[in-house]
């Protein structure tokens, strides 16, 4: 076992490198991610190392970048697309929703598309609209795609691996604030060893309350668990990993044990991740439920100005505040 | 005053002329140089764009412009909005988030805005403010309102998508825009080269059936006097026309940016043709500037910008609960 203690952001840059090593099919595209290895760095020395056949600085063309994936993909390539910020994803919506979503479907399962698309999402970088936000529902929202978002370095690098490994067109979120933050992480664990991609964890087993989340929020939900441990108040934490498909099996379970939810999520409440968890849960366990499910989100407006961020983004007193509601009931 | 009224202007009248290009200039730098350091203070947070290098491109064209034409501009648009006369306390509230800013402080450097000079935003979408100009052009086209809409846009936006269906659509309809490229040789770390198969970005646009030149973007005199000869013909109803000013700028893209895709020795090598020591230099040689003048002047504009600084500090913050103001219209517009 070699364990190392590795950024979120390095994390990704090992689990990138894992996969351009393992098969000759990776290609990486995006902007300025050669030579400048990516805003984020995240693809760091790559070029370097694999070319510039495989590590492939585009100029900014979002929509030509996703297009052609689905090009390279048809022809047996496993492109992997960074978009620079989630703000910028927009001009290739287009090809997400209309081609890349669909082309399975439309082909009757003729053509795979194992094309992957990064995003760094969320807030609390002092940025402003186009630089913090989360649209992930958008994504979620759609048939053919597959969503998934890491919290954790160790989870950074085995995901990334198992999102170029699938055959499905999976849209791969990374919370850019955590980029930073280190963690444990087994880099020589065999891939099929590890968490299944699309399968939510528990990473904090308690008795009282089930608080869900993912990407950036984990963190958020592990700092509200353990601020109230010591009162007496036992909360499970679940990462759930995958927006879609969903994996809730664990989150019935958790719900049925402790009768109440709370889901934490940066982007908006309306529409968002979190109706469509709170209405799953309140049909599989409605009669074991203390509470209606409540949600902690982002508030109905664009990205505020980084001074108000603080304000927007859901933290722990939110969080904490959220669960006392569920005793009120 | 049109290109052939400068032509025929009285030597004062020239002088004072290149005095204004050149304070407008100076302004700009002098405003930005000023933001780096309360940048490094946490004063302005976020993103900083610096357009040190390019204020030629900014104080020319707006020179060129009318009151009544609109401008549509990028995230590194600081120098548009001064230029255009956004007065600068307001711009500098801006970049520190208050209230008194020009978009109430929520918008910050990437997202300036002033209705009241025609100012239709900073935009930090590479490429989303074409179509918005493409539509004011054509609201203006069918007033019959002999109103230019100036936009501005890098190198880079040339590679998205909607530079190509806002040519097409301008060329098509003969719409009043003036396309503003201001090619850097950059976007952020990508040289022109490796994302263009085609350099030549005036002939892009001449392939869409613009008329279209590329000016010297580090003079200033190029550049208000080709803005007011293609102002002219777009104002004549004669259609679009594309300005590709060549330009550089000499500091990273952002303030993130390690700058590691380029020489020191290039960005010396256009430091050589600075506008504002050209401007300066030429104004000397002709006597219409001397020392005591350039005191004079640096000595007004860090005053003005030490008045704006001192006046965002005083400025309060737009409240909290105001959040979630402004998603959608306060009150029935007059079409409902
Ligand atoms: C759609 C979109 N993609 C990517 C970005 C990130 N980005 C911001 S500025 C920039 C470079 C733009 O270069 P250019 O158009 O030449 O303008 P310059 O910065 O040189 O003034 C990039 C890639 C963005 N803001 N919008
Ligand atoms: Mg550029």
């Amino acid at each position: 076992m070699a364990v190392e203690t590795l950024t979120l952001g390095k994390a990704l840059n090992n689990g990138l490198r894992r996969a351009l090593e393992r098969d000759p099919k990776v290609l990486l595209m995006g902007e300025d991610i050669g030579k400048l290895g990516g805003v984020f760095r995240i693809t760091d020395g790559l070029q370097k190392d694999f070319g510039d056949e495989r590590v492939i600085d585009t100029p900014l063309a979002e929509s030509g970048i996703v297009g052609t994936a689905v090009g390279l993909a048809i022809r047996g390539y496993r492109p992997v697309c960074e978009i620079q910020f989630d703000g910028f994803v927009y001009p290739a919506f287009d090809q997400i929703v209309s081609q890349v979503a669909k082309m399975h479907y439309r082909s009757r399962g003729k053509v795979r598309l194992p094309i992957v698309i990064r995003i760094p999402f969320g807030g609390g970088i002092g940025a402003v609209e186009h630089h913090s936000e989360s649209p992930e529902a958008y994504f979620a929202h759609t048939a053919g795609l597959k969503v998934v978002a890491c919290s954790n370095p160790s989870d950074a690098y085995t995901m990334i691996q198992q999102a170029i490994a699938s055959d499905d067109p999976i849209v791969f979120f990374e919370p850019k604030r955590r980029y930073w933050e280190k963690g444990e992480v087994d880099t020589e664990a065999p891939l099929s060893a590890a968490h299944p991609l699309h399968a939510a964890r528990v990473l904090r087993p308690g008795r009282d309350a089930t608080v869900l989340a993912y990407g950036p929020m984990v963190r958020t939900a592990l700092d509200a668990a353990t601020a109230v441990a010591d009162d007496g108040r036992d909360l499970e934490v679940i990462d759930l990993r995958t927006l879609s498909p969903l994996d809730l099996e664990p989150v019935y379970d958790s719900v049925r044990r402790t009768g109440r939810c709370v889901i934490v999520h940066e982007a908006p409440s309306s529409g968002g991740l979190g109706a469509e968890v709170a209405a799953r849960i309140t049909e599989k366990c409605f009669s074991r439920l203390e509470a209606p499910v409540l949600r902690v989100a982002g508030f109905n407006t664009p990205y505020p100005a980084a001074r108000m961020e603080e304000e927007y983004l859901p933290d722990l007193d939110r969080v904490l505040d959220a669960v006392d509601r569920t005793y009120g009931w | 005053m049109t290109t052939a009224d400068l032509a025929a202007a009285a030597p004062t009248d020239r002088a004072e002329h290149h005095y204004e290009l050149l304070r407008q200039m100076l302004r700009i730098r002098r405003f930005e140089e000023r933001c780096v350091q309360l940048y490094s203070a946490t004063k302005i947070r976020g993103f900083l764009h610096l357009y040190i290098g390019e204020e030629a491109v900014a104080a020319g064209a707006m020179a060129a412009l009318t009151p009544a034409d609109a401008i549509v501009s990028t995230y590194r648009e600081h120098g548009h909005a001064l230029a255009r006369g956004i007065a600068m306390h307001s711009v500098m509230a801006e970049m520190y988030g208050k209230a008194t800013g020009c978009s109430r402080g929520r918008g910050g450097s990437m997202h300036l805005f002033d209705a009241a000079t025609r100012f239709y935003g900073g935009n930090a979408i590479v490429g989303g403010g074409l179509p918005l100009a493409v539509g004011l052009a054509l609201a203006d086209q069918m007033a019959d309102r002999p109103v230019v809409t100036a936009c501005f846009f890098g190198d880079g936006a040339v590679a998205e998508g909607e530079f190509h269906e806002c040519l097409n659509l301008a060329a098509l309809w003969h719409l009043p825009v003036l396309f503003c490229c201001e090619n850097n040789l950059y976007a952020m770390g990508t040289r022109i080269d490796r994302a263009h198969a085609v350099t030549n970005l005036a002939a892009r646009a001449a392939a869409y059936g613009l008329s279209a030149v590329d000016v010297d973007g580090m003079d200033v005199l190029a550049v208000e006097t080709q803005t007011r000869a293609a102002a002219e013909f777009v104002r004549a109803g004669h259609g679009p026309y594309f300005l590709e000013f060549r330009t550089y700028r000499y500091r990273a893209h952002s303030m993130y940016d390690p700058d590691r895709y380029r020489e020191k020795a290039e960005i010396a090598q256009w430091q050589q043709h600075d506008p504002i020591d050209a401007l300066v230099r030429r104004m000397r040689g002709d006597a219409e500037l001397d020392d005591d003048a350039l005191a004079r002047l640096d000595a007004e504009i860090a005053a003005e910008i030490d008045a704006a600084v001192q006046a965002a500090e005083e400025a309060p913050l737009e409240p909290i609960e105001d959040l979630t103001r402004f998603v959608y219209a306060e009150s029935r517009s007059h079409d409902g």
